[in-house]
């Protein structure tokens, strides 16, 4: 007994403090994380490389006189594009609230009522929305392209908006999350006289936060890098977003004095992806830690 | 069925289904638009001609036996190509997703943190967008950062050109792609393990578990399974709906020699470049299907139901 007691404390899950037997992980995971940041750090670099660095042979890794110039570079050939590129970062920070804040709702409103409520057809939805889990878009552009036409999207700010807004992957995510909140929660609730929307709003929100914080990195992610939505409905250039314009910028540098705009604005775009999810993954793993639902 | 109706009967049954349709009915509307209607449209097209000027005609099968008779590109390069791709990237960005969040679960919260953010990140972007990234390293010239280092160590006499080659380009393409998967699966799994109820592991090690590896295999696993199941079908997505990489990386579609095309790359061309709609709503039809029956597959291993 004291033996098997003993092992179990040296295989603790998520361990509080620092301990000899961490080693060995972090031994196996370090060329892992070496892989996955290298060509992070490399692009870092190429970005602030002034443009005689960028012709070095053989090829430097690092930087060695730090620069701004290729990002100064970009800038001036958004400027001569004639519209600033504070148009397309407003146009994209813009689409970015509204695919959150309703991607977030209509998930969360779904998938209360997928778990927790009885209505015809519940079973049928569930069945459909997990099958639809295997979607992927692209197989499906051109169908989507006639459609969004008929409903005279096309040219429509909120053709940015709306496909996004039915997230398969989301909704089983939140399901899967209130499905782990028992039933007499949710009956004491409604004993106490609280309405379905009362008990969504003031029960169920704040148990599912690690979901919805997940459904947000998802949302972000595939609108912010997305620039199929500008390039295939969009013609109007000020209704076009931030991905489209670095996409274009990016897409015609091929000689080495393009690499270092191509990096910056490779840069750019990944920086937002990074710093919203530092902010989301603190949320969803203190969350995580503390708040398991026995 | 019958459990069910226990606590609510007849009005308030009523009432609460009619809540409940107030409740999807936003998602509905969206999900209806967006993602099934176009599935079925995709799947009528299939048995058409169009060649989006002039309206579709009906012509049957005909698509699907040109696809498996006529088209040799696809026979001998995509589906090649897109079986070895996917075989490897699918099990591949799963395995590697669970035995990560694994070993981040053993660490202190912020170690953890940090070496998360770090092996998350890359697929914050993603491939496709990273794709100017991986050109500069893998350049074909003896400028590239890769091929630098090899002609320095010696390794090479001449300058390889990566992404043109059909020797080099679907191996870059895994590389890239499992570099850029360690996505929302692994966040959940990662998730998923640290919301195990540590008294299983107790109790399992009273029952006479011995080992870290049967308590992964007796205990981890089986408490994790939604997530082990949502991880599984984001590995199976992750892998198709990055397929685009070959053409991001070579800067061409069809790429060199067909090196790199998978069924995406195929839909696209046939598409967008020769507009034959009804044959490119076939290859989608095939590709659904595709992914259709492996993600049956997880199910069969980690789904509750059957």
């Amino acid at each position: 007994m004291a033996k098997s007691k003993s092992k179990f404390l040296g295989t603790k899950i998520n361990p509080s403090r620092f301990d000899k037997s961490q080693i060995k992980y972090l031994l196996i995971l370090s060329p892992v994380v070496m892989f996955m940041t290298l060509p992070l750090i490399y692009i870092f670099n190429v970005a602030f490389k002034p443009l005689e660095e960028l012709f070095f042979y053989p090829p430097r890794f690092f930087v060695q006189r730090f620069t701004l110039s290729n990002f100064v570079r970009l800038f001036s050939v958004t400027g001569a594009s004639g519209i600033p590129m504070s148009r397309y970062l407003f146009n994209s920070i813009i689409v970015m609230i509204l695919v959150l804040f309703f991607s977030v709702l209509i998930s969360t409103m779904a998938g209360y009522a997928l778990s927790k409520l009885n209505f015809k057809g519940k079973k049928f939805m569930n069945e459909i929305n997990t099958i639809a889990l295997m979607f992927v878009g692209i197989a499906v552009m051109i169908p989507r392209y006639l459609i969004v036409e008929k409903l005279g999207l096309v040219d429509n700010f909120f053709v940015h908006v709306l496909p996004y807004l039915a997230i398969p992957v989301g909704l089983f995510l939140v399901k899967q999350f209130i499905d782990q909140i028992p039933d007499e929660v949710i009956d004491a609730a409604r004993i106490d006289g609280a309405s379905e929307f009362q008990i969504y709003m003031k029960v169920i929100l704040p148990l599912i936060k690690p979901a919805i914080a997940t459904i947000m990195i998802l949302s972000f992610q595939s609108v912010w890098n997305s620039a199929d939505t500008s390039t295939i409905y969009i013609n109007s250039d000020n209704l076009k977003t931030f991905a489209f314009y670095m996409n274009t910028l990016t897409a015609g540098t091929n000689g080495v004095a393009g690499q270092g705009m191509a990096a910056a604005a490779s840069l750019i775009m990944f920086v937002p992806n990074f710093i919203i999810f530092l902010v989301m993954q603190s949320k969803v793993m203190d969350t995580m830690a503390n708040s398991g639902i026995k | 069925m019958m459990i069910k109706s226990k606590r609510l009967h007849g009005n308030a049954q009523i009432k609460q289904q009619r809540i409940a349709y107030g409740f999807v009915f936003p998602y509905v509307l969206m999900f209806s638009i967006f993602i099934a209607i176009p599935v079925v449209v995709a799947i009528v097209l299939s048995f058409t001609y169009f060649d989006t000027v002039r309206p579709p005609t009906w012509v049957g099968f005909e698509n699907y036996i040109n696809l498996f008779t006529n088209d040799e590109i696809f026979m001998q390069k995509v589906l090649a190509n897109t079986l070895k791709y996917a075989i490897i990237v699918g099990p591949g960005s799963y395995i590697l997703s669970f035995m990560l969040a694994w070993l981040l679960a053993q660490l202190t919260p912020k170690v953890r943190t940090v070496l998360a953010l770090i092996i998350y990140s890359p697929s914050l972007t993603g491939g496709i967008t990273m794709a100017v990234l991986w050109r500069i390293i893998f350049a074909g010239d003896s400028a590239g950062y890769l091929n630098s280092v090899l002609l320095r160590l010696g390794l090479i006499v001449e300058p390889i050109v990566f992404l043109q080659s059909q020797e080099f380009l679907l191996t870059i393409m895994v590389i890239v792609t499992l570099w850029s998967s360690m996505g929302v699966g692994f966040l959940a799994m990662l998730a998923g393990i640290l919301n195990v109820n540590k008294e299983l592991y107790e109790a399992g090690y009273i029952d006479g578990i011995k080992n870290k590896f049967q308590e992964i295999i007796y205990i981890t696993i089986p408490s994790i399974k939604p997530q082990m199941l949502f991880g599984a079908v984001m590995a199976i997505v992750g892998t198709f709906a990055s397929a685009g990489i070959g053409v991001a990386l070579s800067g061409s579609n069809p790429t060199p020699q067909y090196a790199g095309q998978l069924i995406v790359n195929h839909i696209e061309y046939y598409g967008f470049f020769k507009y034959e709609m009804g044959y490119a709503a076939a290859l989608s039809v095939v590709l659904l299907l595709f992914i259709y029956l492996i993600s049956r597959f997880a199910y069969k291993l980690f789904g509750s139901r059957d």
